[in-house]
């Protein structure tokens, strides 16, 4: 019996190495932790399950029969994040450069049913040199149950990818479906063609980095959410960012004891915005200034940075913010900044997190750039957003709200819940020099009366209170008491119940 | 008394003079710019008065527009502050006509004082020891080494058009002074057309000690002791105190009378300053008198216990000083550092803006301690670039200087600015300084002790690990928290492990944390530290106190671990389990980009414009881009010769401070 057991222990021995000391060692001299140092990372300490640890592949051409090291180049199971039940799998690159195999998507796949029957996410740990070759369309075959398995977790069970190292081809379509895409800087990349085939077929010299590093992506491409310096600071921070969301879409989102008081006044508000009107302000002092302890657990951080988006909490419950940036471009809404903010409301209606709009926006960015690139469709996409989520709205507007761009941003014609203006607030169709222009163009001759007609339109709309009159602002608030009036908007809307009519789903300008 | 006052002023001084006038009941009238619409003092006054647009030049230095307030609200009496009008004999000349009190000396000791060589020669009248030196020209070498032996060496070798370090030397001996006057008389001819040559004793190991002098309008004048301000970076005081370590109670008396003597012989009355250099033999010498209220002047009220502002007020009526000479103590130890609005990590520079946080310490007064900060700044107020980017005055006091100095030490820990650039951590450093402890200083301190600039303070082992064993329990704080988070699975909710290893300033503690009754014990090499706080999450100030001392420590939160700025120290601090730690020190250290190759975005502002090209070669002070910020256009040049490899930025973007506009080879 006792040799029986051993033989337990030796066979996880071996498992445990993947594909062995020398491999390990240079994962580690790439400055990359393993499979499985990953995991032990990310997870509460000692709460790891492993499920199919003695999984071998079942490929036979190329000699690979002789080959069928334990694992399969993947490590799947389940454990905890500071006790709630996650599942998650870590590519092992050290076997077979981690690529995918029939059997490697099985492992995959099983977990992912698991996470949607017991309502828990999925977070993957990538780092895979592709499709197992030997295997053929096997390997194609794997992706794609992957894939559909993706597409079916969608809005059921957050899914979080963490690009560890290369994610190439067909393999970075599950990473794409996935909710969040952390890469770790210098030692990831994710492309559908490298850099050989890009200069085969278009003659374009490109670096691996350049094509698809953490860099490309959260900047230019907006295909990740976030880079990290290393592992370690990568795992990290999924871990706090686990903390922000709900285990399922059948759930509402975590409470944390917090340590702020609820009616917190901000004397220093009242000034955030300048006298001058063409002049910015930092929005993040106000979120800051909002949340819970400043806590602010930003997306997209560096992608579209006239629009913010991110996590909160209040009162220790989580919150989505979308916030207008007038540092960068006056913070206009354009085609990247919508698309931006847009899967983020469509994240947050997904998983019954609360959203939080600050408003300052002088309206959509003009340029043949812009239309031809189809702002029309991609700003729709946020008023589309915006206009089909059923989470408790709360929307702030704290100088701004011009045109169009009003009603997208969560105005209380969207079915805004509680919207709050500051005295500040300039809730107009346009700015008044342009109105004047418009409406008094036979006067553009004479500068005087021109400047008299601004004057005019300004006194009379360049506040809030028309809009307060009509019942499109619910209140006008001091800015010193922002979090307190928006904690208790929340509270008061904690057992909000809105359905949208029964649909097979919806046609979102995509 | 004065009914009303106004106070020609801004800023913390224009507040601190409404203090006192409070405290009498007179009513005060603020004047203000138009930068200057939301101000503290503009808060404070009873009244206030629009004079003008920002820059001094339009507003708070127009005689007229003074006048013009005046006027308006009636007031019977005028506090100038330091600066602005404050040593404006033209201005108090003008209330003196109109009818208006001036707080502050009669027009005539302004001009006398005003005047760099009458100033002098009425000191030297008045009996006050001035530098010795021949004002003569001097014609051979063998008539400077004659005239040299007669002042006693060192001596400096000027030229009489000199400026900016040509033209002079400094000799020892004979020889050294026939060829100092020689290369000097060289060197003057050829920089400036202008040969003449003098010399004057050279002042070794300079400090900059004052006396605080204060007359009425009856003939009386008594002298307040010192003030030693020899902690300057470029002739601007940073750190005061009183009284000067180095003086002596005999010193003291004869620059006290000496002053007073000089203050006489110009009919001096209110509050004023003369200001001596000191040398290592305890020599001093008149520099110049000024004929006002000195930043400074708290140091001297903390040890005094008297109110100059009230006295000034009280002299300006007309009473006679209810104080006489024996009347004036010494009483404890004072300290006043001056936090500026300037980035010690980048060579000083003025950094303006917002003050998206500001928290002082808290003031206090009590028999064994007592901490005062003049401010005329608020969280959510601006520090506009048209002034003095001075955010406030904080002072300590206590029983003898190192009391002092610890209390300075615990107040600026517990000094919150954030949104600017600040020197809390340089003036943290001073305080920290060994030689500052010791009080061997010079008007030379900063620049011998800090000759490559500010880099941050380097802690004692002894207080890094205590920062350790705090950010140890502070960690077990926001883990304890982490683990309450809702929808745990129940019976396998996270346990908190114990053991944890903090990452600090480059050194690595392995800490075993115990809560205990009341706080935390940390192990840290099988010593045991007893950490009591009532430190929560979210507050960026972390106070605890670590075996029975209290520990103040700024924390700011971020990506990859936290910031602490402790003691003049800025350090990054990580707290990982054991295996995190394991493993991250397996990680690669990530260089942070070599950014000498690179032109940075100095400040957030928008490009107007970049004058070169990629593949180009600039010379050095060659303009490379415009960057626009709060409407000011700002050139950058190139600091040396170079090809420009890649630009990043073009004319309208709007860039962060520390963005790349272009990179060199």
């Amino acid at each position: 019996m006792n040799d029986i057991l051993a033989e337990l222990e030796l066979r996880r021995q071996t498992a445990r190495l993947g594909g062995g000391q020398k491999r390990i060692d240079s994962q580690h001299a790439k400055g990359k932790l393993t499979a499985r140092e990953r995991i032990e990372l990310f997870l509460d300490e000692g709460s790891f399950e492993e499920f199919d640890m003695f999984v071998a592949h079942r490929c036979t051409d190329f000699g690979m029969e002789q080959d069928r090291p334990y694992g399969d180049g993947v490590v799947t199971g389940w454990g905890t994040v500071n006790g709630r039940q996650v599942y998650v799998f870590s590519q092992d690159f050290t076997v077979f450069g981690g690529s995918l195999s029939e059997t490697h998507a099985q492992k995959i796949c099983k977990i992912m049913d698991m996470a949607m029957r017991n309502g828990a996410p999925v977070i993957g740990l990538n780092d895979s040199g592709g499709a197992r070759i030997q295997e053929g369309v096997a390997s194609l075959a794997g992706y794609a149950e992957v894939f559909q398995r993706n597409i079916m977790a969608s809005g059921v069970v957050p899914q979080i990818s963490v690009i560890m190292g290369p994610c190439a081809g067909g393999a970075v379509y599950s990473p794409a479906m996935t909710d969040f895409i952390f890469m770790v800087r210098d030692s990831s990349y994710m492309f559908v063609t490298g850099p050989d085939v890009v200069k085969t077929v278009t003659n374009e010299v490109v670096t691996a980095e350049e094509l698809g590093g953490a860099k490309t992506h959260t900047s230019k491409s907006s295909v990740a959410d976030g880079a990290y310096d290393n592992d370690v600071e990568a795992l990290i921070q999924t871990r706090r960012l686990v903390d922000f969301l709900p285990l399922s879409n059948r759930e509402k989102p975590p409470v944390r004891p917090f340590f702020d008081s609820v009616d917190r006044v901000e004397t220093s508000l009242d000034t955030l915005i300048p006298d001058n009107p063409n002049k910015p302000y930092d929005m993040k002092e106000l979120i800051e200034k909002i949340a819970d302890e400043s806590d602010f657990f930003e997306i997209q951080a560096d992608f579209a940075k006239n629009m913010i988006t991110g996590f909160i909490r209040m009162e220790g419950e989580t919150v989505g913010v979308v916030a207008n940036q007038p540092m960068v471009l006056a913070g206009c809404l354009d085609i990247d900044s919508s698309r931006k903010a847009a899967r983020f409301v469509r994240f947050c209606d997904c998983f019954n997190i609360p959203i939080l709009t600050l408003v300052d926006v002088p309206g959509f960015l003009p340029g043949t750039g812009q239309e031809y690139g189809g702002v029309i469709k991609h700003g729709a996409k946020l008023l589309f957003a915006y206009g089909e989520a059923t989470v408790p709205k709360v929307t702030v507007i704290t100088r701004k709200a011009y045109g169009g761009a009003y009603d997208v941003m969560a105005s209380k014609h969207l079915r805004g819940d509680i919207n709050y203006a500051w005295p500040t607030a300039e809730i107009a169709v346009m700015g008044a020099k342009g109105a004047t222009e418009i409406l008094y163009r036979s006067e553009l001759g004479d500068p005087e009366k021109i400047a008299a007609r601004a004057k005019n339109y300004e006194d009379r709309f360049a506040n809030p209170f028309v809009a307060a009159e009509k019942g499109f602002i619910d209140e006008v608030i001091m800015p010193q008491s922002t979090r307190k009036r928006v904690a208790r908007a929340f509270a008061a809307l904690r057992n909000k119940k809105l359905e949208n009519p029964w649909k097979k789903h919806d046609n979102i300008p995509l | 008394m004065f009914k009303k006052i106004l106070i020609a002023n801004r800023g913390e001084i224009a507040c601190r003079v409404i203090k006192t006038a409070r405290k009498m009941g007179i009513k005060t009238v603020a004047v203000y710019s138009d930068a200057d619409k939301n101000a503290l003092h503009v808060r404070m006054a009873d009244e206030a008065v629009h004079i003008g647009p920002p820059p001094a030049s339009e507003s708070y230095i127009v005689i007229d527009k003074i006048l013009d307030a005046i006027k308006r609200t009636g007031a019977e009496a005028v506090h100038p502050g330091y600066g602005f009008l404050s040593e404006n004999a033209k201005f108090a000349k003008a209330l003196e006509d109109a009818g208006v009190a001036f707080i502050g000396p009669p027009a005539g000791a302004i001009e006398a004082m005003g005047d760099k060589i009458t100033s002098k020669k009425l000191a030297a009248e008045a009996g006050v020891s001035t530098v010795p030196g021949y004002m003569g020209l001097i014609d051979s070498a063998d008539e400077a080494v004659k005239i040299a032996g007669e002042i006693g060496y060192p001596v400096m070798i000027k030229a009489s058009a000199g400026g900016g370090g040509k033209g002079m030397r400094i000799a020892w001996n004979d020889q050294e002074a026939r060829e100092g006057f020689q290369s000097s008389k060289n060197e003057a001819k050829s920089s400036f057309g202008d040969d003449r040559i003098f010399i004057e004793k050279f002042v070794t190991q300079p400090r900059h000690i004052e006396i605080q002098v204060l007359g009425d309008k009856h003939g009386n004048c008594i002298y307040l002791n010192e003030r030693e301000c020899s902690i300057q970076r470029r002739n601007q005081k940073v750190i005061e105190e009183a009284p000067s370590p180095f003086l002596d109670e005999e010193t003291r008396k004869a620059m006290g009378e000496q002053s007073v003597a000089l203050a006489k012989a110009v009919d001096y009355c209110s509050a004023g300053t003369v200001e001596f250099i000191v040398d290592g033999d305890r020599n001093f010498y008149f520099l110049e008198m000024n004929t006002r209220l000195q930043v400074e002047h708290p140091v001297t009220e903390l040890i005094t216990g008297i109110d100059l502002v009230e006295q000034m007020i009280k002299v300006a009526w007309g009473e006679k000083l209810e104080l006489e000479q024996k009347d004036v103590g010494i009483n404890g130890w004072a300290i006043e550092s001056r936090l500026y609005a300037e980035d010690p990590y980048r060579n000083f520079l003025p950094s303006i803006g917002r003050l998206t946080r500001y928290n002082p310490p808290k003031e206090v007064a009590t028999n064994s301690m007592a901490v005062r900060n003049d401010t005329g700044v608020f969280e959510g107020g601006e520090i506009s670039m048209f002034y003095d980017p001075m955010i406030a005055k904080l002072c300590s006091w206590a029983p003898t200087r190192l009391e002092a100095i610890e209390v300075m030490r615990d107040a600026l820990d517990g000094f919150e600015v954030e949104g600017i650039g600040h020197n809390l951590p340089f003036c943290a450093a001073v305080m920290d300084h060994p030689r500052f402890v010791s009080g061997d200083i010079s008007t030379a301190f900063i620049q011998e002790e800090y000759p490559e600039g500010f880099e941050g303070a380097t802690l004692a082992p002894e207080a890094l690990k205590r920062l350790a064993a705090a950010a140890s329990a502070f960690n077990m704080i926001v883990e304890g928290r982490a683990a309450q988070i809702s929808g745990a699975m129940r019976n396998h909710t996270r346990r908190v492990d114990p053991h944890w290893v903090v990452r600090l300033g480059g050194e690595t503690f392995d800490t075993v944390v115990a809560e205990v009754a009341g706080g935390w014990d940390v192990t840290i090499d099988g010593e045991t530290s007893r950490v009591e706080t009532g430190w929560t999450p979210g507050k960026t100030l972390a106070r605890a106190v670590v075996d029975g001392k209290p520990l103040t420590a700024k924390v700011s939160l971020g990506v990859g671990g936290a910031r602490v700025r402790y003691r003049g120290a800025d350090l990054k601090v990580q707290v990982l389990t054991p295996r995190q730690a394991e493993l991250a020190a397996m990680m690669p250290v990530k260089m942070p980009p070599d950014t000498s190759k690179m032109l940075l975005c100095p400040m957030p502002g928008l490009i107007v414009s970049v004058d070169v090209e990629e593949g180009q070669e600039v010379q050095e002070g060659q303009v490379l881009a415009v960057v626009e910020a709060m409407k000011m256009e700002n050139v950058l040049r190139a600091e040396k010769k170079a090809v420009v490899t890649k630009v990043n930025a073009k004319a309208g973007d709007s860039l962060a401070v520390d963005d790349v506009i272009m990179e060199f080879e």
